[in-house]
């Protein structure tokens, strides 16, 4: 783990080459998050102007393995640079720091002002009139993520539905705990699979939690680290399953917006026309995959490599996962 | 054996301690796993008392379905299993649905009663 000193020095050299001799950096503090990366906020103050930023980098600045789907920081600031381009509100990046200089594997953006806590963003009056518009601006940032060419971008992981069913069910098969909703889940997909789409630029975890929403609506798209070429309809349907939806059940689209609102608002922003029925399968995937990662968290206690009572605990919510199946199994019937 | 105190006796005297004397002393992250070890607590003596009764009707159901007894809840979830992967049994299977919704129903009221998508199945 990175520490004030080590990062203080190399940050400040950077925001006086950036911001003019004199800029003073403020502020530094480690933010809670991800174990495969460090995250810190401070601020730069030159000329009199506060500029709040966020500092993303490999834990100690050297690139451990990370897992095998997580792309490296130095493709995530690209992402960022080329959905920026798209008009996709993302925070803007600063500073790309290279592996081996003082500051190690980093990158440097902008702090984006809003609110991340789905259950905030559901209830909190500050966020009326943005729930309003949530689930629009949500269709549109999609259309735009799924838009971006991928040929101008950094080599991405290829993951398409067929893809993540293989992997996630050699994880499931691997921990041998049967669990009968998730062989049904396993079995269904196979025997339902879609056309495989062509492959888009995927974001890979949009949902609330990784969105910063502000009074009047989505801020920015953050936690680029799972995206991937893949299926656009993954992205839909991820801010779907019922684990973000926050407790609002009723409202499709992350507990605050019906999913043929954002299907419209996704096409009338250029992406293709799918229906809500097209969403289903990536659902139920969704849900599955989101089982087998609690289950793969819970593996983290009983191997001993995490025995903190969170990580034993997290292993009785996999049964969330399979009421959600069993709820989405039978809407499919209700409607077949 | 005695049972004075019982073993639900010994978890609610230890979740009392947690919630009333350690927790209200505690900060950041082991505040947070104070919080997550009481309701883990509750889980278990919601297993306790839910877990016998429901785990009987499932293996009745189970043996119902699979037309086999004298077998454990596992091992029969084991069958269960291997029936579905091997397409014997898919979610068209008269009664399959319905079972695996009266179990993970009774497996969320002990996991986490108050999930929303228990109320959802409950509609």
């Amino acid at each position: 783990m990175g520490t004030n000193v080590e990062i203080e020095k190399p940050l400040s050299q950077w925001a006086s080459a950036h911001f003019g001799a004199g800029a003073e950096l403020k502020a530094l503090k480690r933010l809670s998050g991800g174990a495969s990366q460090e995250t810190w906020a401070f601020e730069v103050v030159a000329g009199g102007v506060t500029h709040p930023l966020i500092l993303r980098r490999a834990p100690g600045g050297v690139a451990a393995a990370r897992s095998s789907e997580a792309v490296s920081l130095a493709t995530e600031a690209a992402l960022l640079g080329a959905t920026t381009k798209a008009g996709v509100r993302v925070p803007e990046v600063l500073y790309v720091s290279a592996p081996g200089s003082a500051l190690g594997e980093a990158f440097v953006m902008r702090r984006v002002a809003g609110e991340t806590l789905g259950r905030k963003i559901l209830r909190d009056e500050e966020f009326a009139v943005a729930r309003t518009r949530l689930t629009r601006d949500c269709g549109e940032a999609l259309a735009g993520i799924h838009a971006v060419p991928t040929d101008g971008l950094p080599e991405l992981p290829r993951s398409l539905g067929e893809d993540q069913i293989a992997k996630y069910e050699a994880i499931y098969r691997g921990f041998d705990l049967p669990r009968p909703v998730f062989e049904l889940a396993f079995s269904w997909l196979k025997a339902n699979a879609p056309k495989p789409a062509k492959p888009v630029l995927v974001h890979g975890d949009f949902r609330l939690g990784n969105l910063i929403v502000d009074a009047n609506g989505l801020g920015a798209v953050l936690d680029w680290e799972l995206a991937h070429a893949g299926d656009p309809r993954e992205d839909i349907a991820w801010v779907c399953v019922n684990s973000w939806r926050f407790g609002q059940s009723e409202k499709r689209v992350g507990g605050f917006g019906d999913l043929p609102e954002m299907l419209d608002a996704y096409a009338a922003a250029g992406g293709a026309r799918f229906t809500p029925d097209e969403i289903d399968w990536w659902e139920i995937l969704g849900s599955l995959k989101w089982g087998v990662m609690c289950m793969i968290m819970y593996s983290a206690y009983k191997t001993g490599a995490d025995p903190s009572v969170e990580r034993a605990a997290i292993g009785r919510r996999v049964s969330e996962n399979e009421i959600d199946l069993i709820n989405l199994f039978e809407g499919l019937r209700r409607h077949a | 054996m005695h049972d004075a105190p019982s073993a639900k006796e010994l978890i609610e005297a230890v979740k009392a301690f947690i919630d009333k004397t350690a927790a209200p002393q505690l900060t950041g992250h082991a505040a947070f796993h104070a919080r997550v070890a009481s309701n883990v607590l509750a889980t278990v003596l919601r297993e306790m008392e839910i877990r016998p009764v429901a785990e009987a009707a499932e293996q009745a159901r189970l043996e119902s379905l699979l037309g086999v007894s004298g077998e454990s809840v596992e091992s029969l979830n084991r069958r269960l299993c291997e029936e579905i992967r091997s397409d014997r049994m898919s979610l068209s299977t008269e009664g399959l649905l319905a079972h695996l919704k009266s179990t993970t129903i009774a497996q969320l009221s002990v996991d986490q009663p108050g999930y929303s998508g228990l109320r959802s199945a409950a509609r």
